[in-house]
């Protein structure tokens, strides 16, 4: 990511990023993108309308600052130090740096890390609110829920390599076709009958819940016509969907890494 | 770029000032010190030995210029490792900012403290050292900036090296305050050994005091060519090692 905002000189390959070189054309690329980094901080005593001011002089074009921390809801915290806002305050002043000069492209990298749940909801709204607004926002993320829920197209990446790349429900099809369907119930012929189903694969289950895994568009609504059908009663009917979580630890393997 | 610069060092000061401690170790205890000693010693600038009154007229001033400049140049050293251990630095390059404009920045900062926390020794030690009758204080204020540019210079080299914030201020003291010694000061050169004559002969500070010490007296100019050659020498060294050398992560 690093290369690709200009601050890291690749080992080799070639970077195009809005047609222009990150290392020859850097100073013209940074004028055209905003960029949130990993774990990065400001001057301790800085107050949060100086970092916005000082970031808004170094552009040719700049939004209002001040509407841009309301959007943002840090109008409060205008005057107040770094030092003294919380992680998610923090991480919100550096999305509004990001945003201060237009950008066409905002690169944000593991925004939510260590926030709590709330502050980490509340920043996924801002991401959208910044997508709704045309701009392409690429970011990296550990969380494959943040994955799914905000982007358009995710690429796994393990060690360093791009193992597949699309939009979310692609890879998970691609990946992770089959379906389960979790039920109970204290009918004895049931998983019988549901092994007899073209789409289902395996029933497991210790005689009054059971797992069914298939594949297959039809596989949910053949299951469901066989209870239709034998008049099976069902205490519970859950249908389980592979997550990207899923395709994550399939394609790039369950043993823990760095 | 001009107009970050300005809006940079101004922030620096700025937030440099909403460091009480930090003004107070920078401006008020050197000041407080100068004058300590004035008060004790004062009185022996008519009465005390030849050897003392010219110390106190003459390597008095120039001693406290030198290190005043020296304990700048290792706040700085201090500062720039503190914000790139803290990421600062780097988020600051990941905008238009060019690299040395950011640098230049917190040297504008601390020459600016430099000379104020100077300024108020000199008037505050007035009473006690000077007769300020031959020396200018013009000349000897530029000879101090360019002494300082010097100084600095190395300052950057070890900045740049250094690995961690907490290891750059001892570090740094380490290898600065030891050129007093050997800066002609309180020792003449030519009584060292050989190898410590050579060693002086690279340190910045040598042609630093030998310029001071020129300007307090009145000297023209002309008379200290070699001194400030020497001072752009191992500025345009060390300009040249740290612009290859220096980390920004």
């Amino acid at each position: 990511m690093e290369c690709v905002e200009g601050l890291r000189r690749p080992d080799r390959g070639t970077i195009s990023v809005l047609g222009l070189d990150p290392i020859r054309d850097v100073y013209e690329l940074q004028r055209r993108i905003g960029v949130q980094l990993q774990a990065a901080q400001l001057q301790k005593r800085i107050k949060v309308w100086e970092a916005v001011d000082l970031w808004a002089s170094l552009y040719r074009t700049a939004v209002n600052g001040d509407r841009l921390l309301e959007q943002l809801g840090l109008a409060d915290k205008r005057n107040g130090w770094f030092m003294t806002l919380s992680g998610g305050q923090k991480q919100r002043l550096f999305i509004a740096l990001a945003l201060i000069n237009d950008p066409e492209i905002v690169f944000l990298d593991e925004l939510t890390t260590g926030l709590d749940p709330q502050a980490r909801r509340a920043i996924w709204d801002l991401v959208r609110g910044i997508r709704e607004r045309g701009k392409t926002v690429f970011l990296t993320t550990h969380l494959m829920e943040e994955a799914e829920r905000l982007c358009d197209r995710v690429a796994i990446i393990d060690h360093g390599r791009i193992v597949d790349i699309g939009a979310p429900d692609a890879l998970v099809s691609r990946h992770c076709p089959e379906r389960s369907i979790v039920l109970a119930t204290a009918d004895a012929g049931a998983a019988a009958r549901f092994r007899r189903l073209s789409s289902v694969e395996t029933v497991a289950g210790d005689g009054f819940e059971f797992t069914i895994t298939g594949h297959g568009d039809d596989f949910i609504r053949q299951v469901m016509q066989c209870l239709l059908d034998n008049q099976i009663t069902v205490t519970d009917f859950r249908i389980v969907l592979p997550t990207l979580e899923d395709v994550f630890l399939k394609v790039t393997g369950h043993s823990i890494r760095d | 770029m001009l107009r970050g610069l300005w809006k940079l060092t101004w922030l620096e000061i700025k937030i440099f000032v909403r460091e009480p401690m930090g003004v107070v170790g920078t401006i008020g205890i050197p000041v407080l010190l100068f004058v300590l000693m004035g008060r004790i010693f004062g009185g022996q600038l008519q009465t005390g030995s030849p050897r003392l009154r010219s110390f106190m007229r003459l390597e008095m001033p120039v001693f406290a210029a030198v290190l005043i400049a020296l304990s700048a140049v290792l706040s700085l050293v201090t500062i720039v490792s503190i914000y790139r251990e803290g990421g600062i630095l780097k988020r600051l390059r990941a905008t238009p900012l060019r690299p040395h404009t950011i640098l230049a920045a917190h040297v504008i900062v601390k020459l600016l403290f430099t000379a104020l926390t100077l300024a108020a020794m000199f008037i505050a030690g007035r009473r006690y050292y000077l007769s300020i009758g031959d020396a200018s204080v013009f000349g000897f204020a530029i000879a101090l900036l360019v002494s300082t540019f010097s100084i600095l210079s190395i300052g950057f080299v070890i900045a740049s090296l250094v690995p961690t914030a907490r290891f750059a201020q001892p570090i740094g003291t380490l290898i600065l305050y030891p050129m007093i010694g050997l800066s002609g000061l309180f020792v003449q050169i030519d009584t060292l050994p050989t190898p410590l004559q050579i060693a002086s002969k690279v340190m910045p500070t040598t042609y630093a005091v030998s310029l001071l010490k020129g300007m307090w007296r009145g000297d023209p100019w002309s008379a200290h060519a070699v001194d400030i050659a020497g001072l752009l020498v191992v500025f345009g060294v060390c300009v040249a090692i740290s612009s290859r050398v220096f980390r920004w992560e």
